[in-house]
Parts: structure tokens; sequence; C-alpha cells
């Protein structure tokens, strides 16, 4: 009975859900690697037909173009590599400042978003509506054709204390290194040490006697204190400050740092631009934190600022840095669009070595790649150091 | 028991909030004086950044420039009496009239009480039916009579009449109306896709009411629109898959779905295009060439779906585990439970997100002018460029600016509003 029975519920193999799901893998993995093989076999054959292999020996070619803006030396007899590397450090730079400088005016925004003055609140939501309803692209072009590339020539340039705004850019003052430059640096990374050890020794106290002091506050005037000394205590400044000034005659600004037009509306559109976005993350993360905290820290006789130091932000920490993360791999991400305004990222500079090169596929392949691997460290970055913050709290 | 009727009669009514004009000012602008400073310097920003601007639009801005290339912002190239050609704009206008009866259908047949949103969308066409008029009688072009204004007008008028007709036929219909109007929905999209493609040979071959219109010509909001609308459909059954994908337990499905969805998201719109353009030929058989829209068409869609597929795969964790016990407890198989009890709990919770997705989309659709493509952007882009126009960027931008602006706020008010009618995305 028994064994008749058993032999009546076992189970055809192919229907047996163990089967199945084996061999449904099989059948997705071949469909998808059968699909990405065609692809590839008819691009191959297309090249080969072209006469243009596959391969990367052209990247040490020589590249024969100018790049407007390079922070490495950098000229046309240079490789096609060279080139890339600076279009790379070109988007780093633009992100990090970006990041920087969106997170601040971000977390302005999102305190006023938060403010009880009617005015302020309703500045922050139209400010943060404005940006959230109309594309980037859209924005940074107007941004920097209607703006920036309309500022008066050279000679009626506006000058707004030390800083000059004229169609060839902004132009800052700057500092030109000096002969004991080099030790001033020397200071400078001996300043950090000593920060660094102030940290570490205010930590363990903290630990120990469970008064945790303000560890960030006192390392950095730990810093300031000794560069201002070394600044004062060498024979010479170290830096010439060199303010640009507007010419008697001729068309150049003389002296300063002129920063490009490309370059200012770029960063200054992507700042504000993610601001918005980091404004509303930052009200989100401050709301998020119920009242009760507040009240229940202020039964406990802690002052405003200490509430917001001690039980506030860092509650709202939790909340805020994941989207904060999805924000700055955005404002990276973003920073693409560059190559519509003309500034030489990876993006802008791809485009003029395909068109030298004709290396499309290769190129492609590159610059995805690049773009693939600051979000894979970014994110890699930010889990960890959202860990870490969560670890610090429970 | 008397006590608590002489409490009662002793109670005083509360007291009233003082709402004049001044105590509001002291309470919401004066109350503090970091506040006071605030509210000044505020106050001064606003002044400078309005008085600027006024100045420019009223003195130096020169607007002709957006009248008269009104009609390329709007539908490009696409064949229109206007330049000239035989017309086939009007089967763009069929298409909003369709629009217009689909929503006073759903109107007619979900909504039971009147709806602040429903006068925002009758006045839509009054004050857009409003602009040439307004346009004709301050600036009297010579190239228009008031005849062409007034049909115009009237014409955009018309989608009045069709949505409050639909609206009353769903009334009439009630509930039996409910299940036609999704399903209206749901072909509404690919029947405007064809209806702007048109069938058969092209029209420069055979004109044809219903020819096909190649996509070279298709520019403007229209392109715009379009990319959006192609690369949510398109997206959204292969976004549902990757999402399923995601969730399944079997590791090859799991890992294929996410290694194309971080590849996506880890890498900008824009290489996507450029992707699109350079590549996609060269991935085809020789004798499949795309052209350039449709080359665009993909990688939009291609980007779409991985977002969509992580909006999809947190409807799917909101969906209790309860469900699928229930679900196989009653006896039914996997795709069973997935097609009839979990996707469509999980999509309903979707749709708002879906819509703001949708915005996002319209707006990143501006990328194709990048990579040589007329939609809005690149037409805006074009008019600059023409010598009659030269310096008029300010103008331009700002057009389209509101353009976008106006679009997106829009949607995205209605979207909000409907959703909290309707229990749209709530279980």
């Amino acid at each position: 009975m028994t064994t008749s029975s058993s032999k009546q519920q076992a189970i055809p193999f192919w229907r047996d859900e163990r089967t199945i799901n084996v061999i449904s893998q099989i059948v997705a993995f071949g469909i998808v690697a059968g699909v990405i093989f065609a692809l590839y076999q008819n691009m191959t054959s297309e090249l080969e037909a072209q006469n243009i292999p596959l391969s990367l020996d052209f990247l040490k070619l020589s590249s024969g173009f100018d790049i407007a803006q390079s922070f490495i030396e950098y000229s046309r007899t240079s490789t096609y590599i060279q080139a890339y590397y600076v279009a790379i450090l070109n988007t780093l730079v633009i992100a990090f400042w970006g990041i920087i400088m969106a997170t601040l005016l971000g977390i302005v925004v999102g305190v006023a978003r938060l403010s009880t003055n009617w005015l302020v609140n309703k500045i922050a939501m139209v400010y943060i509506e404005i940006f959230r309803n109309i594309p980037l692209l859209v924005f940074l072009i107007f941004w920097y054709q209607g703006l920036f590339l309309k500022f008066p020539a050279v000679r009626e340039a506006i000058t707004f204390g030390p800083i000059i705004f004229s169609n060839r850019g902004v132009s800052v003052p700057w500092g030109t290194p000096t002969a004991v430059y080099p030790t001033f640096r020397l200071i400078l990374a001996i300043g950090f040490i000593a920060a660094a050890v102030v940290y570490f020794v205010l930590y363990r106290q903290g630990k120990r006697t469970g008064r945790m002091p303000l560890l960030t506050v006192w390392s950095l005037l730990t810093f300031l204190a000794i560069a201002v000394v070394g600044w004062i205590v060498l024979p010479q400044a170290p830096l010439d400050i060199d303010n640009p000034i507007l010419p008697e005659a001729g068309f150049n600004i003389i002296g300063g740092n002129t920063l490009s037009s490309e370059f200012m509306a770029l960063l200054s559109g992507l700042v504000l631009y993610t601001a918005a976005f980091i404004g509303e993350v930052v009200r989100a993360g401050i709301q998020s934190v119920s009242k009760g905290q507040t009240e229940a820290s202020r039964a406990l006789g802690l002052n405003g600022f200490q509430t917001l130091r001690l039980i506030i932000f860092p509650q709202a920490m939790r909340v805020i840095i994941p989207p904060l993360t999805s924000q700055f791999l955005n404002l990276t991400k973003n920073s693409s669009l560059a190559t519509a305004i003309g500034y030489p990222d990876v993006v802008q500079v791809y485009g003029t070595i395909i068109n030298q090169s004709g290396r499309a596929v290769e190129m492609t392949a590159i610059m995805m790649s690049t773009y693939l691997s600051f979000s894979l460290l970014t994110s890699a970055f930010m889990n960890w150091y959202n860990k870490r913050i969560r670890l610090v709290e429970r | 028991m008397a006590a608590i009727t002489s409490t009662k009669n002793e109670m005083q009514p509360p007291p009233s909030e003082r709402s004049t004009p001044i105590g509001w000012l002291l309470k919401n602008l004066f109350n503090s004086w970091y506040n006071i400073l605030l509210t000044i310097v505020a106050g001064l920003i606003i002044f400078a950044v309005l008085r600027g601007t006024i100045n420019w639009a009223l003195t130096d801005a020169r607007w002709a420039v957006i009248p008269n290339n009104i009609r390329n912002f709007l539908v490009g190239q696409y064949p229109s009496a206007i330049a000239g050609q035989t017309d086939y704009v009007w089967r763009l206008g069929l298409g909003l009239y369709l629009l217009a009866a689909v929503i006073g259908l759903t109107f007619g047949s979900r909504i039971r009480r009147p709806e602040p949103i429903g006068a925002v969308l009758v006045a839509i066409p009054i004050v857009l039916a409003l602009l040439p008029i307004l346009y004709f009688y301050t600036v009297r072009p010579e190239n228009l009579t008031a005849g062409d204004i007034w049909t115009t007008a009237f014409q955009i008028f018309a989608l009045d009449i069709i949505g409050i007709a639909g609206l009353i036929v769903g009334r009439i219909g009630g509930d039996r109306f409910k299940r036609t109007v999704t399903i209206l929905w749901i072909l509404y999209f690919p029947v405007i896709v064809l209806l702007i493609r048109g069938v058969g040979d092209n029209h420069l071959i055979r004109e044809a009411p219903l020819a096909a219109i190649q996509t070279r010509f298709w520019g403007g909001l229209l392109l715009s629109l379009l990319l959006a609308v192609v690369g949510i459909m398109g997206s959204f059954p292969i976004g549902v898959m990757l999402a399923l994908g995601r969730q399944s337990k079997l590791p090859v499905l799991r890992y294929l779905s996410v290694i194309y969805i971080e590849f996506i998201r880890g890498v900008p719109l824009i290489s996507l295009l450029f992707m699109g353009q350079v590549m996609l030929n060269l991935f085809l058989p020789d004798q499949i060439e795309l052209d350039r829209v449709i080359r665009a068409m993909v990688p939009i869609t291609m980007f779409s779906a991985a977002y969509l597929a992580e909006n999809v795969r947190g409807g799917l964790q909101s969906i209790p585990n309860g469900q699928y016990e229930a679900a196989w407890a009653l006896g039914l198989n996997g795709f069973q439970t997935m097609a009839r009890i979990i996707l469509p709990q999980a999509l309903r919770t979707v749709i708002p997100v879906m819509v703001g997705q949708f915005i996002g989309l319209f707006k990143d659709t501006s990328l194709v002018a990048i990579v040589g493509l007329l939609d809005l952007l690149g037409i805006a882009r074009g008019v600059i460029a023409n010598p009659n126009y030269i310096g008029t960027q300010r103008e331009v931008f700002l057009f389209i600016s509101l353009f976008y602006f106006v679009f997106s706020y829009a949607l995205s008010y209605t979207s909000r509003r409907i959703e909290a009618n309707l229990g749209v995305g709530q279980r």
C-alpha cells in the first residue's frame, strides 16, 4: 500500500522543481550569452570590414589636439592616453569641489526650508521647485550662454571686491609660491600629523572619562594654529597673494588666476542644481527625528546646541547619508554634461578622441568603465562610512 | 452635577487667533531679532533679482524670437500647413483630443465629488487658447488674420468640450466604465505613437492621410514627449522582469539582473546615448540600419528599465510574505502567484513612483540634444544659431525652461492629486 502510493506520488523529473530551476537558469544564461556573442560577432565582422580591428594600441599615438584646461603636463604631441588622464582629472576636480560646495549650500537650503521665517522658507521652496522641474542640461546651457558668456569684455569687466567677472572667465586672487613654500608645506604636514594625534588622544580620553570633547574642533584648531604660526615665523610669506587687475591697455587681465567661463559655469550650475536636491534630503533627515527626542534631551538638561549636536544630528545623519550618497554620485555622473558647454571633461575628450582616431568602440568601453569605477568607488566608500556611523550609533 | 454645569457656564470661548495682516507679519517675519535680519536680507535679494529680471524682460529682451519659432518648438519639422506642406499636424491634434476624451472619461467614471484639479485641467486649454488671441491683438503680426487666430483658439478650446463630453458619458456609464477606462489608458500610448508615426509609405513618396512620417521630421516638444513615452512604455516589461529577476532565488537570474541594473545605474545617460549613436548599428546585422531617433530610444529605454526595476523591487518588497503563502496554499503555481497575486498589488504601489520617473525621463530626454537630435533643447540651440536671432540665448532658454517647468510641475501636481483622490498606490 505504502510503496504503491509513494510510487504514484513520485514526480517525473521534468516537473521536479529542482530540475526546472537548474534548466531555467541554464536557458537564461544561454540566451544572454548567445545574444551578447551574436552582437559581438556582428561588431567584429563589421569592424574588420571597415579595416579597424579592436585594439588599444592607438592609445599610444600622439593625440594632435589641445585641451583648454589641464592640471598635468599636456600638449598636442602627448598621447591619447595622456589626453584621457587630463580629462579624468578635470572631471574629478569638478566632482570634488562640486560635492563640497553643493553639500554646504544644500545644508543651508534644507535648514532654510525648515525656517519659521515665512519669506526664507518660501524662497527655499521656490528654489527647490525650480531646480526639480527644469532639466539640468537646459539650465547649464542657459547658465553658460545666458550668463557667463554675456559678461562684458575685459575692458568693461565687472569687479566685485578683488574678483573680476568678464567674458574670459572669472579672475580671482591667487598665491604664487615663494622660496620658502616647500618649508611651509612641511609645516602644514606637521600640523596635519599633530591634528591627527590630538584627535586620537582626545578620543581616548573621551572614551576613558565618558565625556567626549569636541574632537573635530580641537584637531582643526591645532592644524590652524600650527599653520598660522608657521606663516608668521617664516622669514618670508610662503605665498605671494596676487590680485588680478584690469589692464590699462591690451585685452588680458594681469595677475591672479582666471578660471575659465566653462569651468565656473559648470561648477556653479552643478552646485546650484544638486544643492536643491541635497536640501530636500537634509530637510527630510531633520524632520525624521521625532520631536520627543528634542524634548527628552532638553529634559535631560542639554542646551540647544548640545541637543542639535548630540541628539538630532547623529540620528538625522543615519537618514541623510544613503540619499546623500546617491546625490554625490548623481553630481559626478551629471558632470558629464560638461560636454555641452565645452568643458574638457571625460565625455568631451572622449568625443574628440573618437573624431581623431575613429576608435569608437574601444573609447566607449573605456569611458563607460571610467564612470562605472567612479560610481563603484564612491558607493563602496559611502557604504563603509554608513556602516561606521551606524556602529557608533547603536 | 451642579459643579459640571457651572463650569460649563463659566467656560470662555477660546481666544480668537488674531489673523490681521500686521499680526501675521509679526508672527511669521519679525518674531525675533535674527528673523528680522533674515527677512530684510531675503527681501533685498528678492528685490534685486526681480528688479533685474523684470527690467530686462520689459526693455532689452527680444521676445519676437518665440512666436516666430513656436511651430519649431512644438513639433519641429513635422509637416504642417504653416510651412506650406501637406498638413499632418492634425494627427497630433487628434491625439490630444483623444487624450482629453480619456481624461474626461476617467474623471466621469471614477471621481464622485467635485475636485479642484478638475478645474485646473479645464483651465489649461482656456489659458492656452487665450495665448494666441492675446499675441494677435498686442503684437498685430502682418502675416496672420483674425480668422486664423480665432480658429486656432477654438481648436484648442475644443479640448475642453471633448473632455467635458467624456466626463458626462463617464458619469452616465458610472462604474461599468471603470475597467474600460483602464484599458483605454493602456491602449492610448501605443495608439498615439502609431498615429504620429503613421503606416505604410512615407509621406514624401505618397501623401496618404496616415502616411508614415520619418523620425527625422519629429522634433521639438513632440520628440521630447515621444522619447519619454516610448522610454517608459518600452522599459515597463523589461523593468518588471529585471525586478523579478533580482528577487529570484535562482542565482544566475539574480546575478544577471543585478549586473545589468548596477551597470546602467553606474554610468551617465549621456554615455549610453553615445553608445547608442556610435555602436548600436555595429552590433546589429548589416541589413538592419536604425535611424538616429531609434538609436536614442534604445538607450533611453535601457536606462529607464534599470531605474524602473529598482522601483518595482521596492513595490515587491512591500508585499507581505503571507500573500505568497496564501497563494501557494490555494494551489497556485509560481507563475500564477506572480501574475495574479503579487504583481497586481506591487505595481499598484509603484504607480506614483512611476509618474515621478516619467517626469524625470521627460527631463532627461533633453540629453539627446547633445547627440544631435532636435528635441525641445535641440531646437532651441538651432534657433539661437540662426543669424536672425543672434544673442537671444536668454529669451529662448527662459522660454524652454518655463515649458519644462510648467509641464513637469503640472504633471507631478496632477498625479499627486489624482493619487490622493483615487487611492492609487494604496492597498
